[in-house]
């Protein structure tokens, strides 16, 4: 194994599709029109010297090392300033090239401080490199006259830190911070000599900046200025592997750079399809919690819950375990015992455990965390369009006119993916920005940030998205906007006619929903107008779409409008949802959802059903099993008795905590496989350890389909890859389950699933990732679905009717609660709150708007009791008009906030994925934590007592 | 009063295939429960139906009720489908 080392050409690909020919130093070379001279050379395997040019952003030319000769021309250009020209001869090494280089580099140097041999990035750095690449052996100008020399490191940073004395003022870091994270934290301030980058004001350091942690600028940087802590502790990595960020649905692919077991940093992978290269504070660093000291690393059990725990041996823990479930099965029936999959594990883990719900336990109880977050898209994208996904590629948005964001916040939930949705709003020389429109509650970061600014932000009231969505429609209809050729050849004609008599109805109009939405029908026709007209359109949206008690109906709702406009099967339009988790798209492939077997087949298709009885020699069960909620329900009614939930925190992720635990409490056995013991551990009588991503070899399936794999890079710390602590598992209950390696259980899936037919880590291997379908149809897979017909043939278009939550407001809950997240944290915050992301984010808090906290009483900082008809928590106020008078919005990254004891049982009509995103709530001073917080803390710390193992003899 | 969550649901769904076309009404109710509602959630539907407990169903739902499929046996008294447990 050794290091992978990236090419840097110096310059970004040029799209042209008109090529060029030129020759360089004899060479000759074609390539794209607009190419650099620099990444020319580089095609061609000349490297010319460069210091303030990289291929992740546009030249800027400015250190003059590059330069080059071309004949017939006067002077020495820039070569990565300089683009191709045709028959161009061009000289890379010449004399007087030699000599301006030396001459750049011996002033570089005299102004660098000469500790290369105890300087991190020794062997790591592009100046050394070089110094050596011209020959500079001398500098004439001596070491003392005026430097930068002994100027203060910026620490601040948990992660990185900012040697001003070792920089160079190249820019990279200013331009990476602008072009590719598109987040302006970094200027250079002042002039010639004297000119320094700086984060912010001059009062400011990294952390008072506006510096969201990216790495981008660390990534960029030449030297050491900008150096993560860690090589700076650790030393340079020898040795790397590409593998998958396991945080959040953009996927990005990463080189973890190892040094022996020990990892020394991610480093974003260029060939990456999902991130281009980039990342975002928690791939790039949050990886702390891998070595957490709280993970717990032997199995443990416990006869109650209300005892301690017992640490014991694997063997005694699995045939415990399985005692139990066969226990509960003959005493409550086959139907007793169920499994809850995770949207963090990969698409084989997925897989065997559903396969032992199915095929050992002999039933369908299994769900996903999905459920309570993506279950709508699978329904509503089904029905419509006759497939449960995405329908583009990330790159897609590169060819975007119109981007329509509703209910999701890309900058904090997919900050990969909205740096590059920002480049594209930025747009540059020759390709204006595209247009956006924000349909959101609240005001989010993208509605405005630097050199962006929504062209209209539809504040809509929480729960009312079907009103707007219709009323949309209703203006594409009824303003002749419909995009009749597309929907005569690609949908259902009838149908489409039906739901245009439908949506013109008078009631659909802005005008009158205006009331209901609070948005302006002027706004909305805009709105309206601006995605059906403006070019390509393409519509992103999350989990303020999904849920809701319509959320299955948004979800159509918003395919309606993509057909309407024929913004569907072509680069730069389609439908999008953003996925939250990593795996969630994976989770849901694999056959997770009770009805569903994986490839989204439902488990009452005799023909389905034989595939997979045939290959694992059993009888399944034809009806559906129980959902998340179900189980809750089964368990509190004493039919349900036995779980094993893997890798999920159901008690602080799921709504209305209170049942939950309820349902927990009321069950005889209670498995929880995880990192570490979280709060849903508090009710379970066994714990089987889990493995991290960097232990275990795999594949996660982003929200663009793509399949990406996950490679181990060291062994897992609790002794199994958690694939193989299922089989263990599954062998104890008496099945026949042996795989070796992941790519096993891949092979299985393939040959059972006709989308993944041609899927197998030899494919992922040569090809770096595929997009399902991926099969005879679509060899190398699927980067845009719905190209020349849709799967289901043609497009359905499907009423969508607005009915009012019956989570309403009144006089006694007269504000209504949404929920969300933040960028540095990450979900239920289980694993990021145990990394140095805690500075950013260490309580969770409740945006107010002024106006409802003064009529309260209410300042910033105070704490407040919030209260709904389910139960009241306490929590930090923090007084801001970035959500509307009325609405009041948190996030859940902290367990003692306890923000799911006030959300309702409400849920989507559909799917039963909860309706997180309302709740009607009143908000009154407090003193602090409320009892139920208190007690809960209690029982926290009572359910987690360790008894060690008694030591062998 | 607790509201029924049972009768809410499928009421839930009543409200959504009201806006659907004549004649794919009670049927996308009917088709919605078979293929989503376990057996013991469509058991309980039945014994509210056939106790006559109907004045908060939706009358879709009532509507639907024939063509939604009665679940067999409980599930209870299947037997596991497992062979004898190695470890245990
Ligand atoms: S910090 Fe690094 S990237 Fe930024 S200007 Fe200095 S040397 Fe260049
Ligand atoms: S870490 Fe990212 S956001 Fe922060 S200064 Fe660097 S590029 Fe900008
Ligand atoms: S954007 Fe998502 S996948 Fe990419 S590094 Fe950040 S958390 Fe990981
Ligand atoms: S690399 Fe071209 S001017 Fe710096």
């Amino acid at each position: 194994m050794s290091l992978i080392q990236e090419i840097d050409y110096g310059t970004p690909v040029s799209k042209a599709e008109k090529t060029v020919t030129l020759t360089i130093d004899g060479c000759d070379v074609t390539v794209p029109e607009g190419t650099s001279l620099m990444r020319a050379a580089m095609e061609a395997g000349i490297q010319v010297p460069k210091l303030c040019a990289t291929d992740m952003m546009d030249a800027f030319g400015s250190c003059r090392l590059c330069v080059v000769e071309v004949e017939g021309r006067n002077g020495t250009p820039a070569s990565c300033t300089t683009p191709v020209a045709p028959g161009m001869k061009v000289s890379t090494q010449t004399e007087r090239l030699k000599a301006i280089r030396k001459g750049v580099m011996e002033l570089y140097i005299s102004d660098h401080p000469l500790d290369c041999l105890t300087c991190a990035a020794n062997g790591d750095c592009e100046l050394q490199d070089m110094a050596g690449a011209v020959g500079l052996r001398e500098v004439r100008y001596g070491y003392e006259g005026e430097n930068h020399l002994g100027k203060a490191k910026d620490v601040s940073n948990p992660y990185f830190q900012f040697d001003p004395s070792k920089c160079i003022v190249c820019s990279r870091c200013v331009r990476a911070c602008n072009e590719v994270q598109g987040t302006f934290a970094l200027t250079v301030e002042g002039r010639g000599f004297d000119s320094i980058i700086s984060a912010g004001t001059s009062f400011d350091n990294f952390f008072s900046s506006e510096c969201v942690s990216c790495g981008a600028c660390v990534q960029a940087c030449p030297t050491a200025t900008l150096e993560e802590k860690a090589v700076v502790e650790i030393g340079t990595p020898e040795h790397s592997v590409v593998t998958t960020c396991a945080y959040c649905g953009v996927g990005c692919s990463f080189k973890a750079e190892m040094r022996g077991e020990e990892l020394v940093r991610m480093v974003p992978y260029k060939d990456g399809k999902a991130n281009r290269g980039h990342s975002c504070v928690k791939g790039r660093f949050a990886l702390g919690y891998a070595t957490h000291k709280d993970r717990v690393l032997n199995p443990m059990i416990r006869d109650h819950h209300s005892q301690p725990w017992k640490e014991v041996s694997w063997e005694e823990a699995l045939s415990f375990t399985a005692a139990k479930i066969k226990d509960i099965q003959a005493k409550y029936g086959r139907g007793s015992v169920g499994g809850i999959s995770s949207s963090r594990c990969t698409n084989e883990e997925v897989f065997v455990v559903q396969k032992l719900v199915r095929a050992g336990f002999g039933n369908n109880n299994i769900d996903t965390c999905a459920r309570v977050c993506h279950s709508p898209t699978g329904y509503g994208l089904n029905s419509t369009f006759g497939t449960s996904a995405g329908t583009q590629d990330f790159d897609s948005v590169e060819d975007t006119d119109v981007i329509l964001v509703i209910g999701a916040n890309p900058t904090d939930g997919h900050p990969v993916f909205a740096s590059r949705m920002k480049k594209r709003l930025r747009g540059k020389p020759g390709q204006p920005g595209a247009k956006l429109i924000v349909i959101d509650p609240r005001r989010i970061d993208l509605v405005e940030t630097p050199h962006v600014k929504a062209d209209y932000h539809l504040p809509l009231k929480p729960g009312t998205n079907v009103a707007m969505l219709t009323a949309l429609a209703h203006v594409i209809v009824t303003e002749g906007l419909v995009n009749e050729s597309f929907v005569r050849e690609r949908c259902e004609w009838d149908e489409f006619q039906e739901w245009a008599a439908f949506v013109a109805e008078e009631r659909h109009s802005p005008e009158a929903v205006e009331s209901v939405t609070g948005v302006p029908a002027d706004l909305v026709r805009k709105a309206a107008r601006l995605y059906a007209t403006g070019g390509n359109g393409a519509i992103y949206y999350g989990l303020g779409v999904t849920e809701h008690s319509q959320g299955s109906t948004s979800v159509i709702a918003i395919a309606n409008l993509a057909m309407a406009t024929g913004n569907i099967g072509r680069k730069g339009v389609g439908v999008n949802p953003l996925r939250g988790q990593n795996n969630v798209q994976g989770s849901c492939d694999m056959g997770s959802f009770p009805h569903e077997l994986p490839g989204y087949r439902h488990i009452s298709v005799d023909a389905v059903r034989e595939t997979f009885e045939d290959l694992w020699g059993v009888t399944l069960d034809k009806e559906p099993g129980l959902r998340i909620p179900n189980m809750f329900d089964a368990a509190v009614e004493g039919t349900f008795k036995g779980l094993y939930c893997q890798g999920e925190d159901i008690l602080q992720s799921d709504p209305d905590t209170k049942h939950v635990s309820a349902g927990l409490a009321a069950l005889e056995l209670l498995i929880v496989h995880d990192l570490f013991l979280n709060e849903t551990a508090n009710y379970a009588n066994v714990f089987l350890p889990g493995s991290t991503f960097l232990e275990k070899n795999g594949t996660f399936t982003n929200a663009e389909r793509r399949i990406n794999r996950v490679r181990k890079v060291m062994a897992p710390k609790n002794g199994y890859e958690d694939w193989q602590v299922t089989q263990m598992l599954a062998q104890a209950i008496g099945m026949d389950m042996n795989y070796a390696h992941p790519s096993e259980i891949m092979a299985e899936i393939a040959a059972t699933t006709p989308s993944f037919a041609n899927v197998s880590y030899e494919l992922l291997d040569e090809k770096g990732s595929v997009q399902w379908p991926c099969n005879e149809a679509h060899p190398e897979g699927s980067p845009i679905m719905h190209v020349d017909e849709f799967m289901r043939g043609k497009g359905k278009f499907i009423m969508t009717e607005y009915v009012a939550t019956d989570e309403r407001t009144g006089p006694r809950f007269p504000l209504l609660l949404t929920t969300g997240r933040i960028l540095s944290q990450y979900n239920v915050g289980a694993q990021t709150r145990r990394t140095g992301n805690v500075v950013w984010h260490d309580q969770d808090l409740l945006e107010i708007h002024p106006h409802d906290a003064e009529q309260r009483g209410v300042r910033d900082g105070d704490w407040v009791k919030l209260e709904s008809r389910s139960g009241s928590t306490a929590i930090m106020a923090k007084v801001t008009d970035r959500v509307a008078p009325g609405v009041v919005y948190t996030t859940f990254h902290h367990p003692m906030t306890q923000v799911n004891v006030i959300t309702t049982d409400f849920s989507d009509w559909a799917t039963n994925c909860p309706e997180y995103k309302v709740t009607a709530v009143q908000i009154s001073p407090s003193n602090g934590p409320t009892e139920w917080q208190e007690d809960y803390r209690e029982l926290t710390m009572e359910s987690r007592r360790i008894v060690p193992a008694e030591a062998a003899e | 009063m607790e509201r029924d969550k049972l009768v809410y649901m499928a009421n839930q769904i009543a409200k959504f295939f009201e806006s659907a076309p004549e004649g794919a009404r009670s049927k996308g109710v009917a088709d919605h429960i078979n293929k989503f509602w376990e057996p013991r959630m469509r058991t309980q539907l039945f014994e509210r139906f056939d106790a006559g407990r109907t004045s908060e169903m939706n009358p879709l739902v009532l509507e639907a009720m024939d063509a939604i499929r009665r679940p067999e046996a409980p599930q209870s008294s299947g037997a596991p489908n497992q062979g004898d447990p190695s470890l245990a």
